[in-house]
């Protein structure tokens, strides 16, 4: 099942799931906020071409209006967001390096291969790209999932949530064609939503530990029972 | 019909509703209202499913297996309203919390009480996702309520942990939707439960397994299933108790009973293959190992609603083994525990709160003598720890009883975990307990205003389940084991 | 492999020899007019050689005998490299060892002695040179091999002659994979040639030199000879990535007008591409020297994605 084989929509479909991949390496490792929220803006520039590619390619109309709202939503308002938010907190400037770049990496590229490796016995002949494509979108679940344990920094660890939603929505619009549309507006809403209240956490979490650094928020463990 | 869409919706026109009434104390009123409409409206729900069988439109459905969840929600909905009206009275009076906050408290506990409705009585998985979603998204911001660091940092690991173990549930429903795809004539309806049930068969077995560990994984999060546990005890212990009692009591059913009908789906699926019983032994490991880690991590706690949270664990834990287990016996314990746990919890920790508005503290240690400043709570708790610990005649050991049973006739090697395991957990429990209740009172603690009502009529309820239960009851949970496992146990 | 393949095969090698410092001169020029000058003259690359040529070749009495050889060695790998990757025309002779490793172990020999003869004359500037240029390269070579892999999964073999017919035979299919290892080859291209941002070929600043630091020693025609090398390098660089990646319009058999329109085509892919090679060197700044690690990564990661997206999607 060559790439030969397919028409040229759909390897538009392939070519744009790995570079969707490629943003999620990039958010992965980026150091500086404003440019990690630039790759998350991309990353849902591409989804939504991939969602207009393939309602294209199957002539389904409810698709197109999925993919303006995903443009519309994690292209445009929640970055646009993140960026208030950011420059709300001072936060313009600020970078935080990854502690160990290469292992991180590996350990992203490992993902890659383990989601390959899951989806696998999927098998179904006529459509194998498109097992492919899920493959592709579960592993950028997976990196947004490892984005959100190696990082520190709030704003951050939201964009590592965000991408994983990204990988989602990749992977119901690859796998299926998108699911019905009542079920999307209601994701889209939550993922909304959920932008807020985080963007009210960061200013409740800043006011009280003076920082936005996560890791410093340890006073709930198991030891602190022991007085 | 109308019944099913005022349960539904009736909350929603609360909240909005609450969202701007800015006098506290007609909110308090008012939200006992809505909670009171809600339950007669579930209760009609009930009469018309009796007569039915089932009533679906709309793409809501409610068969046997979620209208006594409906009833439930609504009871303990009711119940907490009340106990609430004056507990976050005094809470405001304390200082701990602002207007706004009152009103931001009132607003979302009937936005909850809508999404949990919502994900109760829907026949969309997809639905079904938006809804549990919506439950978390609705009580992040009251965890955090009293804005104190630790507030804020459960409240953000609740945040974070839920939303991760989400997320991968929303995979597994793509997933489903995929493995639907093919085998149904209309593929649009491929998240539609009934639709799927009735081709469960034809499903693809691969896809639906891998498919079911990532719900499992993600569902598992918002139950309390161990490891993805994490989030519970903060999150349970820093929210005003009000809402500890309905997250405990409530929202982990909801959780759990959505890993149920998946687990229908699955079973279905897998049933050719050669690991047909793989999702029942995916919940009965989880459920096994929630239950034993819980059990002994109750004995290091120190905060008194920890404590109840990690005990909120370890029967979730227990419910989970027993619809992993199978058969009509076990689910039709583990329908029962569903019921008993939700009083009883719930119950508690309404004891719980009248127990630090005594005290002043949270902190096990310094909680003292509560049978001797105010015998009703200090009784109340002592039933209370009596009844969730399994203590006959209470409901509770009514339905542990029928799960070892179950297990001793399926798997008779589980019957050892679970036995050490209930009483470990026994023990710790009451070593905590002793102290809190007959301990010598510490200087200057007086007795509170504390309407024990509630306490009194869900521990009433539970007595009554653990002697006799009723005729429509166990009729009705029989349906359900039916419903579930395909046959009943009556 | 008739007499005429076999000219056409002396033919391309003379034809790299003679093209290398044209294209270095025209990416300086580029450079100059980009940044306001008029800049020296296209062919004054030559005349720097030919001066060269004509000086005498002096050195350092601590120097040794590899030191006299060094420049010989490393410009015969370098040539022996550039004249097997297919220039104007695919299915020559030379085409039979035009395998890509075989392409990375020559380079990785010209490299070699180029290190040695840094530190051989003792000098600290020779040491310093040498030492840097192993770790960028030591960096840049996964990255390359992994890049040339995912190109060679692809066509099924290592051969950069049976690559090139395959591009030329699929040309309309678009290929994830290509894209990203063409993105890592060029990151690649820019540190093994030492162009801005990892090394700038006009400095003479200690602390920016890795290749100048390395031929500080030599003087005429063993300068020359290095000099002529590492344009030799830029030109094989330039032509494999114009010409595995973009090879329409190259000759398929040995026909003279077709030979005529492969060799315009590919130099005006070359002008184009040094063209491009100019404005980024304007347009970067040099990098820090610890901070080339994280580009070389870079290279590695989208060369690995690339291998991904092939075994992944394309199969």
């Amino acid at each position: 099942m060559g790439l030969d084989q397919l028409s040229l929509l759909q390897q538009l479909m392939i070519t744009l799931s790995a570079m969707a991949l490629f943003t999620s390496f990039a958010l992965l490792e980026q150091a500086r906020l404003v440019a990690a929220i630039h790759a998350f803006a991309w990353q849902g520039v591409l989804v939504a071409m991939v969602t207009a590619v393939v309602a294209a390619s199957g002539g389904l109309e409810h698709l197109f209006f999925s993919a303006a709202l995903t443009l519309g939503l994690k292209a445009l308002l929640i970055p646009w967001m993140l960026h208030w938010l950011v420059r709300s907190l001072e936060l313009d400037r600020h970078k935080e390096p990854l502690r160990h770049p290469a292992l991180v990496i590996m350990a992203g590229v490992a993902l890659v291969i383990f989601s390959y490796w899951l989806v696998l016995p999927m098998v179904e002949e006529e459509l194998m790209f498109t097992r492919n494509i899920v493959a592709v979108s579960l592993a950028m679940v997976l990196i947004g999932l490892l984005m959100m344990v190696v990082r520190q920094q709030a704003v951050t660890q939201v964009l590592g949530f965000m991408s994983m939603e990204n990988g989602l929505f990749l992977a119901a619009v690859s796998a299926t064609g998108g699911m019905p549309l009542v079920v999307e507006l209601g994701v889209a809403f939550d993922v909304l939503v959920a932008m807020v209240l985080f963007g009210v956490f960061f200013f409740q979490i800043r006011e009280s530990i003076d920082s936005l650094d996560v890791d410093r928020m340890n006073r709930l463990t198991e030891r602190t029972d022991e007085e | 019909m109308m019944a099913l869409l005022f349960t539904v919706f009736a909350p929603l026109a609360g909240a909005l509703v609450l969202a701007v009434l800015t006098p506290l104390r007609i909110a308090g009123w008012f939200n006992i209202a809505i909670s009171a409409l809600n339950f007669a409206a579930s209760l009609a729900l009930a009469r018309a499913v009796a007569t039915d069988g089932v009533v679906a439109g709309m793409s809501f459905r409610v068969d046997d297996f979620n209208v006594y969840l409906l009833v439930l929600t609504a009871f303990v909905s009711l119940t907490t309203a009340i106990f609430s009206r004056p507990y976050m009275g005094y809470v405001r009076e304390s200082g701990r919390t602002t207007d706004r906050g009152m009103r931001l408290y009132h607003t979302m506990f009937q936005l909850f009480m809508f999404t949990m409705m919502l994900a109760l009585s829907t026949d969309n998985l997809g639905v079904l996702w938006v809804a549990v979603e919506g439950a978390t998204l609705a009580t992040v911001l009251l965890v955090s309520l009293y804005r104190t660091p630790e507030a804020i940092e459960a409240a953000w690991k609740y945040f974070i942990l839920c939303g991760v173990g989400i997320a991968l549930a929303l995979f597994g429903t793509v997933l489903l939707y995929f493995a639907a795809q093919h085998v149904l004539e209309d593929p649009t309806k491929g998240l539609t439960w009934s639709a799927l049930y009735g081709v469960a068969g034809q499903l693809p077995p691969s896809v639906m397994g891998l498919a079911f560990v990532f719900l499992l994984v993600g569902y598992g999060t918002k139950v309390g299933l161990v490891p993805m546990h994490q989030w519970l005890p903060d999150a349970h212990s820093e929210g005003p108790t009000p809402m500890s009692a309905v997250l405990s009591g409530l929202l982990l059913n909801v959780a759990l009973y959505a890993v149920v009908r998946l687990k229908m789906l699955v079973d279905g699926s897998l049933a050719g293959t050669e690991l047909p019983h793989m999702a029942g032994y995916l919940l009965m490991g989880f459920g096994l190992v929630s239950f034993l880690v819980a059990g002994l991590f109750l004995h290091r706690q120190r905060d008194i609603k920890r404590m109840f949270s990690y005990s909120s664990i370890e029967h979730m834990g227990l419910m989970t083994f027993a619809f992993g287990l199978g058969g009509p016996l076990a689910t039709f314990g583990a329908l029962l525990h569903m019921l008993v746990h939700s009083l009883t919890k719930s119950a508690i920790f309404v004891t719980v709160g009248h127990a630090t508005h005594i005290a002043g503290t949270q902190s096990i240690d310094h909680i003292r003598g509560l049978i001797r400043t105010q015998p009703a709570v200090g009784w109340g708790l002592l039933l209370g720890v009596a009844a969730i610990a399994g203590f006959p005649p209470f409901g509770v050991f009514t339905s542990e009883f029928l799960l070892l049973t179950a297990t001793m006739q399926t798997q008779p090697w589980f019957t050892v975990p679970l036995l050490v395991g209930l009483a470990v957990a026994f023990a710790g429990l009451f070593r905590h307990l002793q102290p809190m209740v007959y301990g010598s009172v510490p200087e200057g603690q007086e007795p509170v205003q504390a309407n024990m009502l509630p306490v009194l009529i869900h521990l009433g309820l539970v007595l009554w389940l653990g002697l006799s239960i009723p005729e429509f009851l166990s009729h009705w949970l029989n349906r359900a084991t039916e419903l579930i496992v395909g046959v009943g146990l009556l | 492999m008739s007499l005429s393949s076999w000219g056409v095969a002396l033919l391309q090698a003379l034809l790299y020899l003679a093209l290398a410092p044209l294209l270095a001169g025209w990416v300086r020029k580029v450079k100059a007019r980009l940044q306001n000058r008029r800049g020296a003259s296209l062919l004054q690359p030559y005349r720097d050689l030919y001066k060269l040529f004509g000086k005498e070749a002096r050195m350092a009495h601590t120097a040794s005998p590899l030191f006299r050889a060094a420049p010989y060695i490393v410009f015969t790998a370098t040539w022996l490299a550039a004249s097997a990757i297919p220039f104007i025309a695919t299915g020559l002779p030379t085409a039979a060892v035009a395998d890509v490793i075989v392409i990375a172990g020559l380079l990785a020999l010209a490299r070699f002695f180029l290190a040695l003869a840094g530190m051989d004359v003792g000098t600290a500037f020779g040491g310093m040179g040498a030492s840097r240029e192993m770790f960028v390269s030591a960096l840049a070579e996964p990255a390359m091999l992994m890049a040339v892999f995912t190109l060679a999964m692809t066509a099924h073999s290592t051969n950069l002659s049976s690559m090139v017919d395959y591009q030329l035979l699929h040309s309309d299919i678009l290929r994830p994979s290509y894209m990203f290892a063409l993105t890592g080859l060029v990151l690649v291209a820019l540190a093994e040639t030492g162009r801005i941002p990892v090394d700038n070929p006009g400095t003479h600043l200690e602390l920016t030199m890795i290749h100048e630091a390395m031929i500080l020693e030599y003087s005429g025609r063993h300068l020359a000879l290095m000099e002529w090398a590492a344009q030799l390098k830029l030109l094989l660089y330039g032509v494999l990535l114009v010409n595995v990646f973009f090879p329409w319009g190259m000759a398929q058999g040995i026909h003279p007008g077709a030979l005529t329109i492969g060799l315009l085509v590919v130099m005006t892919k070359l002008l184009l591409l040094g063209a491009v090679l100019a404005a980024s060197e304007t347009a970067l700044a040099k990098m820090r020297l610890f901070r080339v690690p994280a580009m070389l990564n870079l290279a590695l990661l989208l060369a690995l994605l690339g291998l991904l997206s092939y075994v992944i999607l394309e199969v």
